[in-house]
């Protein structure tokens, strides 16, 4: 039988298949944070069960840490409360903690990958929804819920019905100033929030070939804002190049014993899929979204559909928005560059490139979080630091940050934040909030502008 | 778990498509290290007013409506893996969920959690609506052991499906944990004899 990359990894990792019911699905790493894992620790001591796998979990903490002055004791002492338990409860369970502060510390979608843990032909969990990220390596890798990192915990497996399977092509040559983030959001916003539900994806083409892995990484990331469970794309050379000598990746001769494993994990050609969708590279244009899901998203020199249904007025009402507006020449008085889908060096190379020689307009608050400590020695070793700070930018310290809000770094009400990260929901940045998701480069020439441009021009 | 029973109750009607956990539960509540207390803050920021006070406007403040089901627009539960969203929806005393679409996650997270979500047709939800809507006493039957869903006095009624496996649980009042610590000799058996290179 022809089968597809996912199958290959998923069918690697039944354990065994229970008449009329789930398959025994095998988990190789574990991820976790403060905010999805206490409970989950807490079930399995009221019941007295050991973790069966502590050295296949990696913890750190990102969600609910604060951005500026990380050696000093954190002030929230409900987030200090949440830090303090992730700690004692990795301590008591043998388990890998980089905590804030450690020089591996960050987003965990972020230091999994620069740390070599996540590798093709690996299943990968964690309590939270952008696991996906990690597909852009050629692993199975999505979010689940708390009781099911109670389930990995103590058994290293779970209880699953296997997804259907979907591809989406796309070839072609992006324009000057598309980025990946415009491709997904293009994705997004031509299939819908829910297209992807029950579909595990993989992403095939020119396009997705000859993206770099952090652009890969960005677009698998918001698989699930299609619904997805997760996204893929086959490991290649730059997969493997990508991973090599890094901290945790396989050294010498087990390296080559893996690439010559992980170079069979491809799709075989005619392989089926239970839906495929193609695109093509030429009709993406750097985007932006107006509403309060990541799919509604339109090119950024579009004009806002309108749309006859109450949960569409609803979002706009939420947005202060229009049907038939345009958004260029919106003011803008906060820019956040940061989150697990565009944190990485690559991420603020594009917005230093950009920002370079420029100031950022007096209107606007800009924030750049990178995603890991260890993106954040980058940024200072190539002097971007220097570059950003000229401009009038201010650099945070890693985490989740203004993604969710968790912490201090919150938008203020009614204010409108063009932001990197990969939800647009009503209060997600803060209560009244409203969030307009786009690329890097949109975004820092957003800061520069005090207003929404359309980048496209001034590239050509 | 509670063993899940039929469940005849007067439902919430919430016609708004897409809810996102973010609005079942904004993430400042999510500091809390157990499981307790998060019914207080389900759709808190619908539920009030940015100045604290209580949006009357909202169907969950509204006297009118009550009752342990939940009937809301397609996509329910998109976006975040949290699973506080379904301990909200416990806390505050739902037992089942009707929409004519869940998100995958949220559709787990409330099976773990004792909590039904009903997958119904387009036009059955919009007759749901209506009912309800026309006369908020509408009792709703939910049979999980006959996998239907009625409304009283009414003649129109609809299957849903439930993975085999979760019905079981639901009826029983299992959790999966229990089941899972059977199997960990075959887990132990898998990692050493599987040539694996992950
Ligand atoms: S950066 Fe945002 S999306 Fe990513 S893990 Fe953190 S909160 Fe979730």
């Amino acid at each position: 039988m022809k089968k597809t990359l996912f199958d290959k990894v998923w069918d690697a990792h039944v354990v065994e298949s229970i008449e009329n019911g789930p398959q025994v699905f095998y988990i190789d790493k574990h991820l976790i944070h403060e905010v999805t894992s206490p409970q989950a620790f807490n079930e399995l001591e009221k019941r007295g069960i050991p973790i069966l796998r502590p050295k296949q979990i990696v913890a750190t903490a990102d969600h609910n840490t604060p951005t500026i002055e990380q050696h000093l004791p954190i002030k929230d002492e409900l987030s200090k409360k949440q830090l303090e338990q992730l700690s004692i409860n990795c301590k008591k369970n043998n388990i890998t903690l980089y905590e804030l502060g450690h020089k591996y510390n960050g987003i965990i979608h972020v230091i999994a990958p620069e740390l070599g843990i996540t590798q093709p032909g690996m299943t990968m969990v964690c309590g939270d929804s952008h696991t996906s990220t990690h597909g852009a390596f050629g692993a199975i890798a999505f979010g689940i819920g708390t009781s099911q990192v109670a389930q990995v915990f103590a058994s290293q497996y779970l209880l699953l019905t296997k997804p259907k399977k979907l591809r989406i092509t796309v070839n072609g040559k992006l324009k000057a100033g598309v980025l990946s983030k415009d491709v997904i959001l293009y994705i997004i916003s031509k299939l819908g929030t829910n297209s992807g539900t029950g579909y595990f994806c993989e992403y095939a083409g020119t396009v997705f070939e000859n993206m770099s892995m952090e652009g890969r990484m960005t677009v698998c990331n918001m698989s699930i804002e299609m619904g997805a469970r997760g996204g893929m794309i086959a490991p290649d050379e730059k997969t493997f190049e990508y991973i090599k000598g890094r901290e945790f990746a396989p050294q010498g001769k087990e390296f080559d014993q893996k690439v010559a494993y992980w170079k069979t994990l491809v799709t075989d050609e005619d392989a089926l899929f239970d839906k495929e969708h193609y695109f093509d590279a030429a009709d993406i244009e750097p985007m932006i979204t107006y509403g309060t899901n990541p799919g509604m998203g339109i090119k950024i020199s579009d004009y806002i559909p309108d749309i006859q249904n109450n949960s569409f007025k609803k979002s706009l009402n939420y947005m202060n928005l229009k049907a038939g507006e345009s958004l260029i020449n919106k003011p803008i008085n906060y820019v956040f560059i940061g989150s697990c889908t565009n944190s990485r060096i690559e991420d603020f190379r594009v917005a230093a490139d950009y920002v370079k020689g420029k100031q950022k307009a007096d209107n606007v608050i800009a924030w750049l979080v990178p995603g890991s400590k260890k993106v954040e020695s980058q940024i200072y070793e190539e002097g971007l630091n220097t570059i950003f700070e000229n401009a009038g930018f201010t650099l945070r310290q890693p985490g989740c940050s203004a993604c969710l809000a968790m912490n201090d770094d919150k938008i203020p009400q009614n204010e409108y934040c063009v932001s990197t990260s990969n939800r647009n929901f009503e209060g997600r940045q803060g209560q009244g909030a409203r969030t307009i998701l786009a690329s890097p480069l949109v975004a820092a020439a957003t800061a520069v502008a005090g207003r929404i441009v359309d980048i496209s021009k001034s590239l050509n | 778990m509670e063993k899940f029973k039929t469940i005849s109750s007067r439902a919430i009607p919430l016609a708004i498509e897409n809810i996102d956990t973010d609005q079942i539960i904004p993430a400042r509540f999510l500091k809390s290290t157990d499981k307790e207390g998060f019914g207080e803050h389900l759709f808190k920021d619908w539920r009030h007013h940015r100045n604290g006070s209580i949006n009357s406007d909202f169907v969950l403040n509204s006297p009118i409506f009550s009752g342990s089901i939940l009937v809301a627009g397609t996509n329910f539960g998109c976006g975040s893996s949290r699973e506080h969203a379904a301990w909200a929806l416990c806390d505050y005393g739902f037992k089942v969920v009707i929409s004519s679409f869940f998100a995958d996650i949220f559709k787990g997270n409330a099976l773990n959690n004792g909590l039904l979500p009903v997958q119904v047709s387009e036009e059955y939800l919009k007759y749901l609506f209506q009912k309800i809507n026309e006369n908020s006493d509408t009792k709703i039957i939910v049979d999980l052991k006959k996998q239907t869903i009625a409304i009283e006095n009414s003649d129109l009624q609809e299957t849903f499906d439930i993975d085999p496996y979760k019905k079981t649980c639901l009826m029983n009042g299992y959790d999966d944990i229990d089941y899972l610590l059977t199997k960990l000799p075959n887990i132990k058996e898998f990692e050493t004899n599987k040539l694996r290179f992950a």
